[in-house]
C-alpha cells in the first residue's frame, strides 16, 4: 500500500520540480504499479483488494498529474498554496486574450474548410508557443522559486494547452 | 481479512497448493478454454481433439446443446439455434440496427433485448452463461476438478453494460471470476511473453462480431496499453451478411425464410474462408422450396464489396494512434488477432497502413484465451517462471455525467488507466432544492442523447439551501475489470448515496442468487467438503494473524474493543473445526468487522513499510 498523506512527488521518489525527467517518472511508476496494482492481490481479501484498487488508483492519478507539463506546473504551485486557476480570479492579460481568440476564430473557419494544412498549422503554433511559455517557468520556478510570479505564465499555459486539445479535436473529426 | 494486508505483495499468507484457472475467449462465433500446464498455456480440446467450440446454444426438446451439436441445428431450428448472442449483450432492441438479420424472436425487455425460444424467454446472458457452463465443463473435465479461479476476455472495445452482461454471465455459469480481460490485450501478453519483445505494438482484432485495435507499449515486463479503440459492432459477421446480399441480388432471390437464410448464411462464410486460400469460390445451395442456387465468386469481387468493411477498421486505428500520440512507423510490430484476419485483404490494407507484414505467427483463433489463461494462472497465485510482469489497462470510452441542457460533463477521459478514481463538485441550480439526480453516461459525443446511459439515480435529503450553496461531491471509480461504481455526497451534511452502475435490464443479485441455487440444487457432497476446507483454512489464517497482530501491536486497541476482538476469535477457534461452513464464514466475517478498526490504525501507522519483507505467519513466530 502506499502514504495517502505524500504528494504526487514524494510518492514517486523525485525532486518537486518544473523540470522534469519523464524517464525518471515513467521508471518509478511502473515500479510502484508492480507494487500496488490489484493483479498482485487477487486472491487475496476484499478488504486487501480494495485497498489495492485505491493505491493503484492513486498512483495513476499522480502519474497523470505530473507527466503532462500543464498540470505538474499547476500542481507544483498548489503545493506552494497558490492556485493558478480560481473561480473568482480568471485574469488574463489582454494581448494574449485577443490572440487567442483570434486562434480559436481562424481554428473555427478552418474547420469549416475542412482545411487539414491551416489546421495542423494553428496547432504548431499553439504548441511553439507552450514550449516557450514552459521553458519560462522552467526559470520562474525552479530557478527563482517565485510561484506566485508563476501564476500567470501557468494559467496562459492552461490556456493554450485547452486550445491544442480542441484544435487536435478537430483534426480527428475531419480525419474520421 | 482486512489484517492479511501486510502480507507481501503477490503473496499470500500460506502456502497453497497449485489452482485450477482457466482463461476463457468467449468469441461472437467460437470460443475456447485454455489453462496454464507445466509452465505452457495450452487450449483444452474436447474429446475429438477440437480446440474450438462454435459459440452456439441451441434450445432443444431434449435441453440445452452448445457448441458443434447445436452447430448441427443451426438451418433446421434457427429460431431456437442461438449463435453471435455477443452482438447482443447488454444492447435493447432500439440499438440493434440489424435486428432482421437475425431470425429470432425477440422481445423487447428495458434496456436488454430478449430472445423468445422453445425453453423460454432467454437473455443474452442466460444464454452465455449455458456457453460459459459448457466450456467450464471441459475445463473441469480436463483438470481433474472444480475450477478455482477464471479469467473471462472481453473486446476492449466493450462498455460498461457490455462488460457487466458478461460478469454476469460468468457468475450465472458458476464461474468464479478473477478479472474480466480486455482480448487485444490477452494477445498481447500471449504475444509479448512469447516473443521478450520491448517497444510499442499494436494488436488489431477482427473477431467475429467486434472489431478493437489496442496500441500497447512493452517494456521490462510492464504490458501498458496506451490507447484502445474499436468497434463493437463490425466483425466477420458483417463480411459473411455481405456476401449473404450479393448472393441474394446475383441469384435473383426474393427475401429468403428464416431457414433459407441461415442456409445461405452458412454458404457465405464457407465462401469467404475459401476465398483466403483461393481464388474463386462456388456457392451451391438447395433452398427449401427446390429452388437451386448456383453462383461463382472471385477474389476480385469479394474484395470489393468488401472494400467499405475493411475500410471502416481503419477509422479507430487511426483514432488510437492520435490518441496515443504516435505515428504508424512508431509502432515495432502489429499483431494479428481473430479468425477475420485471415481474410487476405484485411492483410494487406493493414500491412499497407503500417508500412509492414503484421506477425502472424500465433494462431489467431488461440492467441486471445492462451494470454487469459496466462493472466488467470499469475492471478490464482500459481507461481511460473518469468511471471513478474504487470499488466495496465485502460477505459475504452469515456465516463461522465448529464448537465444541465443535456450535455456531457467528462469526469473520466477515454484512455485513463484502470482502476482509476476521480471525483468532481457539482452544486444546486434551484433555491430549495432538496434531491439531485444523477445520469451516468459513457461515450465521446457532448449530447447526452448521442452517449450510452450506464445509469440514474437520486442523492436525496439535501437539505433546502440557496441555489449553488450545496455542494455536491460525485465519485467515479473504475476497477480493474472497467467496470464502475459511481458515488455522490453532499459535502456539509455528509448525505450519500452510491450506485455499481448495473445497467437497467441487468439481473439483479437476488436473481443470480437464486439462478445459482436452482443449477446447484444437486451440488455433490464434496463439493461442500471443499467449501468447509476452504473456510476451515481461511479461519485459522485470520486467527493466526489476528493473534500475531495483537502480540505486536496490542497496545493499538482499546480496552472495549479488546473484549469484542477476543470474544469473536474465541468463537472462531471454537467453531474451527465443526462441519458448518457457512456458520464458520459468518464467524470469520465477525472477527474481521470487530479487527476493522484496528487494521486500519496499522495502516495509519504505516506499518506496512516498518514491517518490509516480513509476513504475517514470520511474525506470529
Amino acid at each position: 500500500m502506499i502514504d495517502f498523506s505524500r504528494n504526487y512527488f514524494d510518492l514517486f521518489g523525485l525532486a518537486a520540480s518544473f523540470r522534469f525527467d519523464l524517464a525518471a517518472l515513467d521508471c518509478a511508476y511502473r515500479q510502484l504499479q508492480s507494487d500496488v496494482h490489484p493483479d498482485r492481490f487477487a486472491g487475496d481479501s476484499d478488504a486487501a483488494k480494495r485497498l489495492a484498487q485505491q493505491s493503484s488508483a492513486r498512483v495513476n492519478e499522480a502519474y497523470v498529474a505530473l507527466k503532462d507539463p500543464v498540470q505538474r506546473a499547476q500542481y507544483l504551485l498548489r503545493l506552494h498554496g497558490i492556485e493558478a486557476i480560481s473561480e473568482t480570479d480568471t485574469a488574463l492579460p489582454l494581448a494574449f486574450l485577443e490572440r487567442q481568440l483570434e486562434r480559436r476564430e481562424q481554428a473555427a473557419d478552418a474547420q469549416a474548410a475542412g482545411d487539414i494544412p491551416g489546421l495542423t498549422a494553428l496547432l504548431a503554433d499553439a504548441r511553439a508557443e507552450s514550449a516557450a511559455l514552459e521553458h519560462m517557468l522552467g526559470q520562474l520556478l525552479d530557478g527563482e522559486k517565485a510561484y506566485a510570479a508563476a501564476r500567470m505564465q501557468v494559467r496562459e499555459l492552461t490556456f493554450l494547452a485547452k486550445l491544442a486539445d480542441d484544435i487536435d479535436a478537430m483534426l480527428a473529426a475531419i480525419d474520421s | 481479512m482486512a489484517l492479511f494486508q501486510i502480507s507481501e505483495p503477490g503473496e499470500s499468507p500460506a502456502p497453497h497448493q497449485r489452482k485450477r484457472a482457466i482463461g476463457i475467449d468467449l468469441g461472437t462465433t467460437n470460443s475456447l478454454v485454455a489453462t496454464v500446464r507445466n509452465g505452457l498455456a495450452v487450449v483444452l480440446p474436447d474429446d475429438e481433439g477440437r480446440p474450438l467450440v462454435p459459440s452456439i446454444v441451441r434450445y432443444g426438446e431434449h435441453g440445452v446443446e452448445t457448441g458443434y451439436a447445436a452447430m448441427a441445428h443451426q438451418t433446421d431450428d434457427p429460431q431456437n439455434t442461438i449463435v453471435s448472442v455477443k452482438r447482443l449483450m447488454g444492447r435493447g432492441l432500439a440499438d440493434l440496427a440489424d435486428a432482421r438479420r437475425f431470425p429470432y424472436r425477440f422481445v423487447d425487455s428495458p434496456g436488454m433485448v430478449k430472445l423468445d425460444t422453445r425453453t423460454g424467454v432467454k437473455s443474452p446472458v442466460e444464454i452465455s452463461a449455458d456457453l460459459l457452463r459448457a466450456l467450464r465443463e471441459r475445463a473441469v473435465d480436463s483438470l481433474g476438478g472444480e475450477v478455482d479461479g477464471a479469467v473471462v476476455t472481453v473486446p476492449a472495445y466493450f462498455d460498461d453494460a457490455q462488460r457487466q452482461a458478461t460478469k454476469d454471465a460468468a457468475r450465472l455459469a458458476g464461474l468464479p471470476i478473477l478479472r474480466l480481460l480486455n482480448e487485444p490485450t490477452a494477445a498481447a501478453i500471449a504475444y509479448g511473453l512469447d516473443n521478450a519483445s520491448e517497444g510499442v505494438y499494436a494488436v488489431f482484432d477482427l473477431g467475429g462480431g467486434t472489431f478493437d485495435i489496442s496500441i500497447l507499449r512493452l517494456s521490462r515486463g510492464v504490458f501498458e496499453v496506451l490507447a484502445t479503440n474499436g468497434d463493437s459492432a463490425l466483425g466477420g459477421d458483417d463480411f459473411d451478411h455481405r456476401l449473404f446480399c450479393w448472393i441474394i441480388e446475383a441469384a435473383k432471390l426474393s427475401p429468403p425464410s428464416p431457414s433459407d437464410a441461415r442456409l445461405l448464411l452458412v454458404k457465405a462464410r464457407e465462401a469467404k474462408e475459401n476465398l483466403s486460400e483461393h481464388d474463386s469460390a462456388t456457392i451451391v445451395a438447395t433452398l427449401a422450396a427446390g429452388q437451386p442456387v448456383n453462383l461463382t465468386l472471385t477474389k476480385a469481387t469479394y474484395t470489393e464489396i468488401t472494400g467499405n468493411l475493411v475500410s471502416k477498421t481503419l477509422q479507430p486505428v487511426r483514432r488510437a494512434l492520435r490518441d496515443a500520440q504516435l505515428q504508424p512507423t512508431d509502432v515495432k510490430g502489429v499483431v494479428l488477432v481473430g479468425g477475420a484476419t485471415r481474410m487476405p485483404q484485411v492483410r494487406r490494407a493493414v500491412a499497407e497502413f503500417f508500412g509492414q507484414p503484421p506477425l502472424t505467427n500465433l494462431n489467431p483463433d488461440e492467441v486471445v484465451a492462451l494470454g487469459a489463461a496466462v493472466q488467470a494462472n499469475k492471478l490464482a497465485g500459481n507461481r511460473e517462471r518469468d511471471d513478474d510482469w504487470l499488466l495496465l489497462d485502460v477505459i475504452p470510452l469515456s465516463l461522465g455525467l448529464e448537465t444541465m441542457g443535456g450535455l456531457t460533463e467528462k469526469i473520466i477521459p477515454r484512455n485513463s488507466t484502470i482502476p482509476v478514481a476521480r471525483a468532481q463538485e457539482f452544486t444546486t441550480y434551484k433555491d430549495g432544492q432538496t434531491a439531485m439526480a444523477i445520469h451516468v453516461v459513457q461515450g465521446e459525443r457532448e449530447k447526452v442523447s448521442d452517449c450510452r446511459s450506464l445509469a440514474r439515480f437520486e442523492l436525496r435529503g439535501i437539505p433546502p439551501m440557496v441555489a449553488g450553496a450545496a455542494r455536491i461531491q460525485v465519485t467515479f471509480q473504475v476497477d480493474a475489470d472497467g467496470l464502475l461504481d459511481v458515488a455522490a455526497r453532499e459535502q456539509e451534511t455528509g448525505i450519500e448515496a452510491t450506485i455499481t452502475v448495473k445497467p437497467s435490464y441487468g439481473l439483479s443479485d437476488g436473481e443470480i442468487a437464486k439462478m445459482l441455487a436452482d443449477s446447484f440444487a444437486h451440488a455433490s457432497d464434496d463439493m461442500q467438503a471443499r467449501a468447509l476446507a476452504e473456510a476451515q483454512v481461511e479461519a485459522d489464517q485470520i486467527a493466526t494473524a489476528t493473534e500475531a497482530a495483537l502480540a505486536v501491536d496490542g497496545e493499538l486497541v482499546g480496552d472495549d474493543e479488546r473484549v469484542v476482538i477476543d470474544s469473536a476469535l474465541t468463537q472462531l477457534r471454537r467453531m474451527q473445526d465443526g462441519t458448518d461452513h457457512l456458520a464458520l464464514r459468518a464467524a470469520v466475517e465477525a472477527l474481521n468487522h470487530a479487527t476493522g478498526d484496528f487494521a486500519a490504525r496499522r495502516m495509519d501507522r504505516n506499518v506496512s513499510r516498518a514491517l518490509t519483507g516480513k509476513r504475517v505467519d514470520a511474525l506470529s513466530s
